[in-house]
């Protein structure tokens, strides 16, 4: 075969990264993640992780199928989303309600938009909110982490019979007569008794919270691998956690007995892996280099402010999906000057 | 009541794009029911559909309220079409349309006040659905009264079912129960987010998208039967 001259405006060398080469590299960061919530919570984390991801890649597999855009699992990006899902989980939550979640963040995130590239919000996210507010009770029911016999035995509320309430987990939690256990989250504790976990704990990933979202350490280690593979854009984490200590710094500056610190805001609750692995969605984030940096700020802004000021304890979640609905709107602000025009 | 042909000549010259009148057939019904769903083809009244719609009993209420409203106004309006100046016509439907909303309103405040509180503006509302004003004006006034009734009730036992398809969908899953029924016993997760406003879109768009991919594998049989082009509707 032989090739003219070829015509083309630049760039005239590329990478040659395929789209699931990127998504294999970010399933690649997530694992030791996700090996961690399992250690931490045991077979429950295991088979919630299983359910979200498998429950993501048959609604994929099935919506592309009846809309004819032929084999569209094999992109990875399902399993990514259904990862993601099940570490946003409280370990404990009810396998049925993590299918419920998974399928709509897909289908209704994701699918019933045309796919992958055409979602305007994160799928994982998506599913998460949608269970919020369908489950409110059952999504801030949280389970201590190292439970004796986590290996062996499962968390009562996640074999839960479909469309029925979760089994009640206080008479499990009794029997495994923890000293201090008292039923909430480092971020609930700081917000409603304004009792500061310590940093230690919260950064290595000694605390209870949802499966993935404990050991800011590990997430920043991984996100710190995927950016260094250039497979996420650096940008969007850092400027979601600079917006988050700046915006958290003066009210903890004011009175540090009522305000966290910037620090515990940093490694408590979803922020860390939301911000490296939820905030930096490629899809969803803005396209502009002076944008991603508006968004991220934005987000971590915004969470805080949630945080502080709202009815809940975590608002990274909302901020994030705030996040990705601005975005089209910021990329079009922040267009950049062609080179030569005035 | 038959119309003297006089009477018709008359009303013909005032009234240069009278349309034809119908003749009464099964499809006169079954257009509101179907071809021409209120909620699921024409998209019309959303405001009640959305809002409503979060158990069986208001959906029904709404529904049945409706097709009181569309029935009765419509018998007026196709009584008085001759005699409806054109300029003032949209007045004249309104002024018609509230006379028998606020019958339906003193009457469900009689009837059940607890239908009344959980339905609140709504039904005074009714008056600018846009159903009830479309038929009006698009059908009524152009019509005989037996045709119009007829049509009338085709589109507002359509308005109802779409209101029920939503309105069980809803309570079923957000309160595990069906008109009041419970249906999977006391240990039922209810799904708080489809008895909140947020249920109802995402309720409609489910019902909506059913209903387009029914019409889409009935348009694929027909071309392929028919070799016609696939956009040919």
């Amino acid at each position: 075969m032989t090739r003219g001259i070829e015509i083309r405006t630049s760039p005239h060398l590329k990478r040659v990264v395929t789209v699931d080469k990127i998504m294999r590299t970010v399933v690649l960061a997530l694992l030791p993640i996700a090996a961690f919530a399992v250690w931490q919570f045991g077979l429950s984390a295991l088979l919630l992780l299983v359910t979200t991801t498998g429950v993501a890649v048959l609604t994929e597999w099935w919506f592309a199928r009846a809309s004819g855009r032929g084999n569209t699992v094999a992109d990875w990006s399902a399993v990514i989303t259904g990862l993601l899902l099940g570490l946003t989980l409280p370990p404990g939550f009810p396998l049925w309600m993590a299918a419920v979640a998974a399928f709509v963040g897909i289908a209704l995130g994701k699918a019933l938009f045309g796919g992958l590239g055409y979602n305007v919000m994160n799928p994982a996210l998506v599913g998460r909110a949608f269970v919020q507010a369908a489950f409110p009770v059952a999504i801030t029911t949280w389970t201590p982490a190292f439970a004796p016999g986590r290996f062996t035995e499962v968390i009562p509320s996640t074999l839960t019979a479909p469309f029925m309430q979760p089994i009640a987990v206080d008479d499990w939690i009794a029997g495994l007569n923890l000293d201090g256990w008292s039923g909430a989250t480092p971020l609930a504790l700081q917000k409603f008794e304004h009792i500061e976990t310590p940093i230690l704990d919260s950064f290595t990933g000694m605390i209870a919270g949802s499966a993935g979202e404990t050991s800011a350490l590990l997430i920043l280690i991984c996100g710190l691998w995927l950016a260094w593979q250039r497979m996420l854009d650096w940008r969007i984490p850092v400027s979601v956690m600079a917006g988050a200590v700046l915006m958290a710094l003066p009210f903890w500056l004011l009175d540090p007995s009522l305000y966290p610190s910037p620090w515990f805001v940093l490694c408590s609750g979803g922020l860390m892996l939301a911000a490296w692995f939820m905030a930096s969605d490629m899809v969803a984030s803005p396209v502009t280099a002076k944008g991603v940096v508006i968004y991220g700020l934005f987000i971590g802004a915004l969470t805080v402010i949630i945080r502080l000021f709202g009815g809940l304890p975590e608002g990274v979640m909302y901020a994030i999906l705030l996040g990705n609905a601005v975005g089209p709107l910021i990329s079009s602000w922040t267009q950049p000057r062609v080179y030569g025009a005035k | 009541m038959a119309e003297a042909p006089q009477d018709r000549a008359t009303a013909a010259a005032s009234a240069p794009l009278l349309t034809q009148e119908e003749t009464l057939t099964a499809d006169t019904f079954i257009r509101g029911l179907w071809q021409e769903n209120p909620v699921f083809v024409m998209l019309l009244g959303m405001c009640p559909v959305l809002a409503v719609t979060n158990s069986t009993i208001n959906a029904l209420g709404m529904g049945l309220s409706t097709t009181f409203v569309l029935v009765f106004s419509g018998i007026l309006i196709s009584l008085l079409r001759h005699w409806i100046p054109k300029q003032v016509r949209i007045a004249s439907y309104i002024v018609i349309i509230a006379t028998f909303v606020t019958l339906v309103d003193y009457a469900i405040q009689a009837i059940s006040l607890e239908l009344y509180a959980a339905l609140g503006a709504f039904i005074q509302l009714i008056v600018v659905n846009c159903i009830i004003l479309g038929r009006a004006e698009a059908y009524a006034s152009k019509q005989r009264v037996l045709t119009t009734i007829v049509n009338s009730l085709g589109t507002g036992i359509g308005f109802t079912l779409a209101l029920l398809a939503l309105g069980t969908v809803r309570e079923i899953l957000g309160n595990g129960t069906i008109l009041g029924i419970s249906l999977f016993g006391p240990d039922f997760q209810p799904w708080l987010i489809m008895i909140l406003p947020p249920g109802g879109f995402f309720v409609l768009g489910a019902w909506l998208l059913y209903f387009n991919w029914l019409r889409l594998n009935r348009l694929r049989r027909v071309t392929t039967f028919t070799g016609a082009p696939a956009d040919a509707r």
